[in-house]
């Protein structure tokens, strides 16, 4: 049996022009158009077609990005708005946790305000007195709960909405990104609350950015897109499905940011000491492009960590050399250089560079962790003299599975002796 | 619970599953009253006893506006003249505060109305209902005035005061949804109210006898709706002699229903915009 059906869904939120946002009753009035001015100049289309079922008893994750439509898909479940077209059929009691403490009045005390707001989210007075304990002691509030609201920090008014709305014992609960409201315990308690809710067959639909807790906790998941569901099912798969576009995206984005560096910039020699990013040098040799390849050979800037990685350059000699170096040096975000070398200091000896040709830096595995990381790249003298030196100017992102901290991950492994049992790694 | 019980059903029996839905929530309605009375007097000093104190202090700036600052605009042929002015008072208090407060309760409870489903009628109603309670609790005071200057109540004629209440709490309710409801859409209205509210307190008979009103403009003030309420108030209350304004005010069972129907229907109608527009 489905909890919830979502049928071929749209919604469409009317856009006003100008006329609508500073006319009012009275403009409209005045030029006799009121039927015009509430017809909408333009029409955003936050979901467009959307389907899915949720089957009882399970838990389903929705990902996307912002403005994807996930929030209205939810509203929309909740009843708290109606799709524009198309069929949403939700089977039980629903409570959604959309914003925890909407209602809650800052001058009465908890006491008060968890019994309206239990009303409010459908239970009589009687459940809430029945459930008015469980609710207090879930949100540790028990000495505060006489106290006015307004007297609460945010992390108490938090979790007593929470509480209040967890406590509604809905079959279907909605949940946009609330847990990142509490502290890690109050976090932990809610998520073990989540499995409590999986075990007793209720109905569970999140909404959330963070991606760990749908393939941890999800048994399907959907992908929204724009207001399309461009995928469903596996949670693990989904969500890299998802990545990889996200991936994608960054790669275009970094793409247009990178290429007018190259190409436009022809600097002056700089003041090499305090020039922060440029491009200097005499340019007797050029560095002309500069791309990041993966191991398919395709130019990108994303790369998963532990991945292989060539720094590639088209490179330039307007006269024959035989005093060359090529340099790169790679920098996290703020700056840290987290490895620097040349052919020099490797203890290559130059002989030849002439015309046009091809340098390549190849990483076989890229051990770094996840984040954004500079390059420089440089082709110089041997005692330092730059022809062509490119500061900072090229941003490759690294991704990884893991969270791990710090710049570098070596290559490694764990061993456990044989009274640790562990799995998973 | 909503979306499903609400879809593609026609519009009557869309209107009656409302009402009846809101008679669910009539205990949600009970609390938010007491949560408004408990809040509003939350602090200060004199706490609940402001409900008696404020209908006080108003009666007393308008008995000395009209018997000592302006004696002559006093209305002769009354003879209480402060009783007469707190029974048309007392009730146009709660009638214009309500509208007031309903103009302005959704855009206030926007947060509820976007985030949590929510039966949003609830709001406005809370309004009308907070209000009747100032009422009621201005009526003790009001007694104690009878009392005082030992004008004597015909029992005849105040068995019609709870119609007439039921009446104005009609129409207040009425009124009171279809302005919060188009407030939403149309913000100038919560200043248009707070004007209209003005003149209509001197376009009704309150401060003056309907029958000191110039001819001409008597059918006028007749048109406006609150004056067969308080006419029949003051009738009913300080008026010597039988009750004789009762057909009347028995027509305006029908109306006050009609006009409580209307602003339900329109609430309803523009139910489903409120989530985006407010």
């Amino acid at each position: 049996m489905n909890a919830i059906e979502v049928r071929d869904v749209r919604k469409t939120y009317q856009r006003y022009g100008r006329r609508k946002h500073f006319g009012t009753l009275k403009s409209a009035i005045l030029t006799g158009r009121v039927t015009r001015d509430l017809k909408a100049d333009d029409a955003f289309e936050a979901l467009r077609g959307v389907s899915f079922d949720v089957a009882a008893g399970k838990t389903f994750g929705i990902v996307g990005r912002n403005g994807s439509g996930k929030s209205t898909m939810l509203k929309l479940i909740a009843g708290i708005g109606r799709p524009s077209s198309g069929d949403v059929n939700v089977h039980g009691r629903v409570s959604a946790l959309i914003e925890l403490g909407a209602g809650f009045h800052p001058e009465i005390s908890g006491r008060d305000n968890v019994f309206i707001n239990g009303m409010m989210l459908g239970l009589s007075k009687r459940e809430v007195s029945d459930r008015f304990d469980e609710i207090v002691a879930f949100a540790e509030l028990a000495d505060f709960i006489d106290e006015p609201v307004k007297t609460y920090s945010s992390g108490m008014y938090m979790r007593l909405g929470f509480s209040v709305a967890i406590n509604v014992d809905p079959d279907v609960l909605l949940v946009d990104e609330v847990l990142a409201v509490g502290d890690e315990a109050f976090t932990h308690k809610c998520l073990d609350k989540f499995a409590e809710f999986r075990r007793r067959g209720r109905t569970v639909l999140l909404v959330t950015h963070s991606l760990d807790l749908v393939t941890r906790f999800c048994d399907e998941a959907l992908w929204l897109d724009h207001g399309v569901a461009r995928g469903q099912g596996d949670p693990r798969r989904v969500v890299d499905a998802y990545l990889m576009d996200v991936a994608s995206a960054e790669n275009r984005a970094l793409d247009r940011a990178s290429r007018p560096a190259t190409e436009t910039r022809r600097a002056e020699p700089h003041d090499m000491t305090t020039a922060v990013e440029g491009r200097w040098g005499t340019r007797e040799a050029e560095i002309l492009t500069v791309e990041f390849v993966g191991a398919d050979g395709v130019a990108a800037h994303v790369f998963e960590s532990g991945q292989a990685l060539a720094i590639r350059m088209r490179v330039r000699a307007h006269q024959p050399l035989d005093d060359f170096v090529f340099g790169v040096g790679l920098f996290t975000a703020d700056g840290v250089c987290c490895y620097g070398t040349n052919t020099d200091v490797e203890g290559a000896e130059p002989r030849e560079f002439a015309g046009d040709g091809e340098v390549s830096f190849i990483i076989d595995s890229l051990c770094l962790v996840a984040g954004a990381y500079k390059v420089d790249v440089a082709v110089h003298r041997k005692n330092g003299a730059p022809y062509d030196y490119h500061r900072l100017l090229y941003t490759l992102r690294v991704t990884s599975r893991v969270n791990e901290t710090g710049i570098v991950r070596p290559p490694h492994r764990w061993t456990f002796s044989s009274g640790i049992r562990i799995s998973g790694l | 619970m909503g979306a499903r019980d609400r879809r593609s059903t026609p519009a009557h029996s869309r209107l009656l599953h409302s009402l009846r839905q809101l008679f669910r929530h009539r205990a949600l309605v009970q609390s938010l009253v007491a949560r408004d009375l408990k809040a509003r007097y939350r602090g200060s000093t004199l706490g609940l006893l402001w409900s008696f104190v404020n209908p006080l202090l108003l009666l007393s700036i308008y008995t000395f506006v009209f018997t000592t600052v302006m004696p002559g605009a006093r209305s002769n042929g009354i003879e209480h003249f402060s009783l007469f002015l707190f029974c048309g008072i007392l009730p146009w208090t709660w009638f214009s505060s309500s509208l007031l407060e309903s103009s302005n309760a959704l855009i206030a409870g926007g947060n509820l109305i976007r985030k949590v489903l929510f039966p949003a009628e609830v709001l406005p109603i809370v309004t009308v209902f907070a209000g009747l309670v100032h009422f009621c609790l201005g009526l003790p005071i009001l007694a104690a005035f009878f009392l005082y200057y030992r004008v004597p109540v015909a029992l005849a004629d105040l068995m019609w005061l709870p119609l007439i209440v039921v009446e104005q709490l009609l129409l207040t309710l009425g009124l009171a949804l279809l302005l919060s409801a188009l407030t939403v859409h149309f913000r100038d209205l919560r200043d248009l109210v707070a004007n209209v509210l003005t003149l209509g307190f001197f376009l009704t008979p309150i401060i003056y006898p309907l029958s000191q009103a110039p001819a001409w403009a008597r059918p006028w003030l007749n048109a406006n709706p609150f004056t067969t309420l308080a006419v029949s108030y003051q009738e009913v209350l300080v008026v010597p002699g039988p009750f004789t304004g009762w057909p009347r005010l028995l027509m305006f069972a029908v109306v006050s229903v009609l006009v409580f129907a209307f602003g339900y229907f329109v609430f309803d109608r523009l139910r489903d915009t409120l989530a985006e527009e407010v």
